[in-house]
Formats: structure tokens, sequence, C-alpha cells
């Protein structure tokens, strides 16, 4: 393929991605402009991070709910509980940092499963099982705190979310460590894209244009380090960060290349013949909610560690902010189609709206009719290219 | 005679790439009972819609007149303004609503302020029930009701709307003898009430004994209108009507090389999933063999697929018994993987419903019933899935330009194609095409039987269940016929002609209750 081609291709393929995307680069642009460059300096972009990373953590396990046509409106319930219990064995029982992760990891698995039986094996609707949770769980969290918030969390506890890896290698005014961590990473992507490109090149399949591919490498690159450079020159490489990026990784290989990724699109694009491919439904149905409890419950534990606190109100409304990050992102409401990409990008146009508009101290009441319309559109956007795709079939 | 209710003049109804009607015409005379004849398929439901408004005026060629006057219906409820009313075969009642708010649906009985006047609701329902002959409560959930009654319910409906003309889409399909007994005298009193009906059937001896003329139509065309009253017309007469065309040059020639028994289905027995007292299969027991094309004929409701997908994985009904035999060992079908893994393959009447995902594309769809052979350590190997697809894409001549284009996108054969391979690529010996060819238009028809001839010259036992006798004629081996749930025989092709099979089809229930 030439290079105009490709493009095109490109374009088209994804353009129900890509005007997120576009949405997204547009949105930071205006409150950089809006807030005189202060949302992309290194100490905002290191906060937005922080504190919003939860939201991505959840819209993760989220998407793959809403992909196979559900929804979990628990999530914020079973956030504030695992932190509960992490806060119950590290701050009550002073156990050490990673009892508290394993028994808030072990409890989102046990919520998780809960949920998935009765979507999966009972045939509830999702709806209502985890509207169920949601107070089910909050009730529990409430019970388990007593009613009051604890803190502090040790130290160890709190550099989970609040830590950073720096000054490993020295660096002169900025950390070199973060730099290098970045440049690791563009390589290893660039080796993965070169490597998916020879092996469909194997196969004689159409591959994008070399000078294509080369500037698609280089773009993600400049942005990459652009980014890494401004952490470097604030605290360092968050710790979170990290967290988030191998989660990223690992969900977008779960959805696109593997078996049980191929399964939940098919019950969310059409759950007959799922069924009549011989795809186990209820089995897929049920793990999809014990990940999803489990995500919960590392954003629970990102969470209490960022506020370093357990709090009966925790997470409160946070299903709501995965949900619209995964719709914003070009999920369908009706399963079947969603990329983590999408989900990702969707969490931070939410991230950067609420940051920015924080930082130009708009009211909390603008803020929230702000966020609301934009979920709107995005939905009534996919709506109006799902109608097209049908006008055009 | 009187002049006539209806007149529907050289009616031309087109979907993308099909002509469903094409210059039909079919008078009504004013109080008689007209009974219209097809097969499957054959353009009386289209008719239909065509007559009640549900494809509005505009979206079709030609013109109707009803009591001489030119109509041009935009929706149903312009029709039954006129007195032209409907009842689907799939009944449009509300199961947890009682009869009367059934009756009213849409038509509420308004008393003071707008409110709902209940008394009225529940006393003018009952004055209905009482034309239809129905002894029931108004305030009964109509879900408690059995079919028959629910049938009378519609008609109760209809009345509600002053109906003077009643249309009956397959009205008996789905009841037992003494409610079709019933809703047939039921006809005949409204009848003597000056009220005209069109019935769309099936069922032979029930047009022969009620209709007053029967219009008959063959691949969306009138081909003539019989008058019934004398009694001279027969059933076989019908049948020719409705069969009549040209069999050559349709079907690729085929020299079967037929081997061993692959499959052996014995007294299967299937209940309906939600009533689980009906018996939609039973003690059905069929064969097919290695290179085998067999055919399975049964009309509308003869529990074909019901047949199929039971055997497929208990994918449909529920108390299911009955064995079947692979290689003459038994063996458990009992979930989908494990129909599967015995080499099993069913594809569906309904491919946008149930045989494809249309929001993924052609590779996905192609792989997902073999998603194992594609995958290492859960991980599936894309590029060996586009190898795959572009190989189906080869051999079996799906047009597209990419195999990521979306399943949806496809023209029907295409799709059909797509649904093939999917089930090739599982690797079956037994492949269940239920309605291979529905949708499809002739040319990629030809590419169908051709695959499935040669499904069967690789070894393959292949069940072709179709509601086309000339497309089972033309490429089965041998056809079994199914009336009723029950195997009604099975004739070799030698010996197969569409009239033995009809015969056979609607072989009624005597032998069966």
């Amino acid at each position: 393929m030439n290079v105009v081609t490709s493009l095109r291709d490109l374009l088209t393929r994804n353009l129900r991605q890509s005007g997120i995307y576009i949405a997204f680069v547009a949105i930071v642009a205006l409150f950089a402009v809006l807030t005189k460059g202060v949302s992309i300096g290194p100490e905002n972009l290191t906060n937005i991070v922080l504190q919003y990373s939860y939201v991505l953590i959840l819209a993760l396990g989220m998407l793959i709910v809403i992909v196979a046509g559900h929804i979990d409106l628990s999530v914020g319930s079973v956030v504030a509980l695992t932190g509960a219990v992490s806060a119950i064995v590290v701050i009550k029982h002073g156990g050490p940092w990673w009892a508290g992760v394993l028994a808030a990891l072990a409890v989102g698995l046990v919520v998780g499963a809960w949920q998935g039986f009765w979507v999966a094996y009972v045939g509830v609707p999702a709806f209502i099982v985890t509207l169920a949770g949601m107070l089910l769980f909050r009730g529990l969290t409430l019970r388990v705190l007593n009613n009051i918030s604890l803190s502090p969390f040790p130290p160890e506890y709190q550099k989970i979310a609040g830590g950073f890896l720096n000054g490993i290698l020295g660096g002169n005014g900025y950390d070199v460590f973060t730099l290098v961590i970045a440049a690791i990473g563009i390589a290893g992507f660039a080796y993965s894209q070169y490597r998916s490109r020879q092996g469909r090149l194997k196969y004689q399949q159409a591959v994008e244009a070399m000078p294509l591919f080369v500037a698609k490498i280089v773009l993600v690159a400049a942005v990459v380090m652009a980014f890494a450079y401004r952490l470097a020159s604030s605290r360092g490489l968050p710790i979170v960060l990290i967290i988030m990026a191998v989660l990223i990784m690992t969900y977008s290989v779960v959805t696109t290349k593997t078996v049980f990724g191929r399964h939940v699109y098919a019950i969310g694009g059409n759950l007959n013949a799922a069924q009549l491919s011989g795809v186990k439904v209820k089995k897929v149905n049920f793990w999809i909610f014990v990940n999803m409890g489990v995500l919960a419950s590392v954003a629970g534990i990102v969470y209490s560690s960022r506020s370093n606190s357990a709090q009966p109100a925790a997470g409160n409304m946070f299903e709501l902010d995965a949900i619209a990050a995964c719709f914003i992102g070009g999920a369908s409401v009706s399963g079947g189609i969603g990329r983590v990409g999408g989900a990702m990008v969707g969490g931070l146009v939410m991230a950067v709206m609420s940051n920015g508009m924080q930082l130009l101290g708009i009211d909390q009441s603008i803020q929230q009719v702000v966020k609301g319309l934009v979920l709107l559109l995005a939905v009534a956007f996919d709506i109006y290219n799902k109608r097209r795709a049908a006008a055009a079939r | 005679m009187t002049s006539p209710i209806l007149q529907m003049q050289s009616i031309t109804k087109t979907f993308p790439g099909v002509k469903a009607l094409q210059d039909v015409s079919i008078t009504v005379a004013r109080g008689e009972i007209h009974a219209i004849c097809g097969e499957n398929g054959a353009g009386k439901s289209t008719l239909m819609k065509v007559l009640s408004g549900v494809y509005p005026h505009g979206d079709y060629e030609g013109t109707i007149l009803f009591e001489d006057e030119e109509v041009k219906f935009g929706s149903i409820n312009d029709s039954e303004d006129k007195g032209i009313v409907i009842i689907h075969q799939e009944l449009a009642l509300v199961p947890y609503l009682s009869v009367a708010e059934n009756i009213f649906l849409g038509n509420e009985q308004r008393g003071a302020g707008g409110l709902v006047d209940w008394n009225k609701t529940n006393a003018e329902a009952a004055t209905l029930l009482a034309r239809v002959g129905l002894d029931e409560n108004p305030v009964t959930p109509i879900g408690l009701l059995g079919v028959g009654k629910q049938q009378l319910v519609e008609i109760a409906k209809a009345l509600s709307k002053r109906v003077k003309l009643l249309i009956l889409d397959e009205p008996t399909a789905a009841l037992n003898d003494t409610d079709s007994e019933h809703l047939l005298s039921l006809l005949r009193h409204l009848q003597g009430q000056g009220i005209t009906s069109i019935m769309i059937s099936h069922k032979l001896n029930e047009i022969a004994e009620i209709a007053d003329s029967t219009t008959i139509i063959r691949d969306g065309r009138t081909i003539e209108t019989l008058d019934m009253r004398g009694g001279t017309i027969t059933q076989e007469r019908i049948i020719k009507g409705m069969v009549g065309r040209d069999l050559e040059h349709r079907y690729p020639e085929h020299t079967p090389s037929i081997g061993d028994e692959v499959l052996r289905i014995e007294d299967w027995t299937v209940h309906h999933p939600t009533q689980q007292e009906r018996v939609v299969v039973d003690h059905a027991t069929l064969d097919v063999r290695a290179g085998e094309i067999v055919g399975i004929a049964g009309l509308m409701g003869a529990g074909r697929t019901e047949l199929a997908m039971s055997v497929f994985g208990h994918s449909y009904g529920s108390r299911i018994s009955g064995k079947v035999y692979l290689r003459g060992r038994e063996v458990s079908t009992r979930t989908v993987s494990e129909a599967i893994e015995h080499g099993l393959a069913y594809a569906t009447e309904d491919r946008k419903r149930y045989g494809l995902n249309l929001i993924q594309d052609i590779k996905t769809n192609i792989a997902s019933a073999s998603l194992h052979k594609l995958s290492r350590g859960g991980f599936v190997n894309g590029n060996e899935e586009v190898k795959v697809a572009e190989q189906y894409r080869r051999d079996m001549n799906i047009r597209t330009p990419t195999v990521s284009a979306l399943a949806g996108k496809l023209s029907g054969g295409n799709q059909q194609k797509v649904v093939l391979s999917k089930w090739i690529y599982t690797d079956p010996d037994v492949l269940i095409l239920d309605e291979p060819t529905r949708g499809i238009d002739v040319g990629a028809k030809y590419e169908i039987y051709t695959i499935i001839n040669r499904l069967a010259d690789a070894g393959k036992a292949v069940i072709v269940i179709s509601s086309e006798l000339p497309e089972l004629l033309g490429i089965c081996d041998r056809i079994f016929t199914l009336s009723a749930g029950r195997i009604t025989g099975q004739l070799p092709r030698s010996q197969a002609t569409q009239e033995n099979l009809m015969e056979l089809m609607t072989k009624e229930k005597e032998l069966v209750r």
C-alpha cells in the first residue's frame, strides 16, 4: 500500500475510534490554552495520573463487561470494600502492606465470583445483580469500618499510589530513570509493531506503507517522550503509572488476541450465534465478573493508598466514571463493540476535563453538567454512527 | 354476485436484490372466505403486508381498491380505520394483561376525564367474547389461556375494530384439531354476519373444507384463482398449482458415492421449551450416510428446525429424549461444544439472528467455532486466522474486497458462504444445513448447491432442511418428510415427487393422536 491509501485506510477503519482521539487532543489543547499551559505542566500531568488512575483501572474491567453486553454498577462499592478490608489488615491489625494488598485482591475475587454466579448461572440480569451489589458491598463497607474512616496507612502502602521511582540513575534537574524507562517502553513498542508487521508480511497480508509505519512509531515515541520528560522534570515515574501500563498492555492483549477475548466479543455481538458456535457462555460471563471484581480491588488498593485512608463513602459514583469512560471511548451500549484504547482515552477525556475545570476554578455544579453533556453527546455520536453504518449496509 | 370488496391490481414489491411480488393481482368477493396458498417464501405474507399497510403506499407498485375506492395506506392504523385487520401467525398479545385489556389495547375505552372506563371495557369485552364463542372472564390474564383461545381473543380484538375484512396468517398452524375446528366454524359464522376473510394456510384439507375461492401464489406471481364452491377442486389440484415449475438446470449435476452410515438419530422426542407438555418432535428416527445428501421436508411448524437444533447441543426444547449414534457409537450432544467435538455442524436458517456476528468481520466469524485450531495457550494467531479466511474466501467465492469487512455488509448469499465456511472449518462429519438458500438469489443458490455437492463428495454426511421442495428434489439423494413433529415417510430421490412429498408433509394428525 502506498502512503495515501494506507493513511485513508487507517482513518476510515478507525473512524469510530479516531473521533474520540481527535476530541481528546482538542480537549487537551483547549485546557492548555485556557490554563495558560498549567494543565500540561509537569506537576499537573503527574497529578492527573495519580488522581484518575482508579478510573482507568476500573474502565479496563468495565469495558469487558460492557462489550459482553452487561453493566456493573457495584464497582464503586467494591472499591470501598476492598480498600476497607486492606485498611483493617494493615492499619487495625498492623499487618504488612502486602498482606493488605492480598486481602483486598482476595475480597475482589470473591465479590466477582459472587456476582458472576448470579449473572451467569442463575441468569439474573447484571444490572440487577450489580445494583444489589452496590448496596450490599457498601453496607458491608460500613459494617467492617464501623462507620468511621481508618487512617493513616504506613508509608510503604502509601507508596503504591503516591510513590515515585526516581533518582535511581541520578539526573540533572530531571530524573534519568524515568526517561530510560520511557525509552525502553518505546523500543519495546517499536519492536512489537515491527514484529507484527513482519508477521503480516510473512502471511502476505497488506501492511501500511513503510513511511507511515515509521511516522506512527515516531509520533508515539514523541508523545511518550514528551510526557516522560514532563514527569522526569517533576517527581519522576509514578509507581501507579507502571501498574497501569502493565494492566493496559495486558488487557489490550486479552481483548484482541486471546480466545477469551474473542468469546467476550462474540457473546456481546450475537449471543445466539455465540452459543451455537460452542462458546461456553455461562463460563465466560462468570469470569468476566470475576475479572471485574479483581480489577475493582486493584482500584480499591490504589485509591485507599492515594487517599491514605479507608472511608465509608469511598468510591462513590466511581462506577459511573468507569461506565462513562467506556461509552465515550466508543463502546456500544448494546454490546459487542469497544476497545481498551478507546476506553482509556475516554477515561482520560473525563480526567483531563475534570482536572482542567478544577484548575480554572469552575464550580463543581458546572463540572457535573459538562461531564454529563459529554457523555450524552458521545453516545449520541455512537448511535448516529451506527445508523449511518446500517444505512450503508 | 355483489361487487368485490377488495381488488389488488398488479402489485409489485421489490426488496434489495429480490422481487418478492411481481404483478400480483387478487380479487376478493364480498362476504367470501378466500384462501391464499403457496409454498413458503412464495410471497403470501408480503402480499398481506402490502395490503395492511406494513409496507406503506409508495413502497410497492400497483393499486389497491377497497370497497371500490382506491386506498393508499401509510401504516397499519390506516388500514384498520378502513376495517382491514390482520392477525399474524405470531399472536400480538401481551401475556400479562387481561383479555379485555388486550382486546382494547391501543383503543382504550375512555370514560370521564380521559381515564380508562374499566366497567365499559370489561362489559364490551364480554360481548365480543360471546360473539367469538369464548367463555372466559374478561379479566383473566391472557397468558393463562391456551393458544386456541388466544387466537379467538385476537379475532374478538379485530371485531372491536369493526372489521370488514379479516386476514388470518396461518391461523391454525399452532392449534390442535378441536381448536382448529372451532376456529373454522367461527369464520363461517362471521361470514354469516357479513365479514369477509382472507386466510393464508398450508393446511389444504382445511382450505378445501372452508374456502369459497383459493388464489395460488408461486414465486411472487399469482398463478390462478380457483373457485372452490361445488367441491370439484381437490387437494391434489391445489398442490399442482403450488409446485408446478420446471426443475431443469437449476441444480448442478451430481453423482453420489454413498458410504457407511455416519449419523443415526433414534426415537428423538423434544418438548416445547416453555409449554413443556407440548410435543414438538415426536419419536423421530432418521439416518444419513457418508457422501449422502439427505433432505428433511416439512411445512412451517412441522418441527424441522426444532429437530435439528435439539440434536445440535440441545439448543432447543426441553425434556429431550432419544439417542444419537455417530458411526454406530452412541454419543452425547448435550452441549454445543460436545456436538462440535463429535463432528456435528449446524448452519442455522436464520443467519442474522443465530448464525453470524454481524458487527464483526468475516475472518472472526469464520474462526468463531474453531478458535482452538487457531490458538496456542489461549492466544489467537491473528495472521493464521487471516490466512484461513482468505483460503475460504477463494474456495467459497465469497465476494468481498477483504476478509476484514463486516459480515453485516455482505449480501445474503455471501453471508451464507461465511456461515458455511465457519462450519466447514470445524471439519465436521455431519453438516445440518437449515434452509441453506433462504433469501438468496438464484445465482448464489447454484453456488451453494455446488458447495453442498462438494461436501458430499468429500465424504461428509449432509442433511438439508428446506421448505422448497424443488430444491430438495434437485439436490438430495433421499428425503424424509416431517409432519407435526413426526417422520411421516422417506423417499429416495428416484421415487420422490413434489406431489407425494406434499401429501406426506400434510399427512394429518390422525396418525399422531
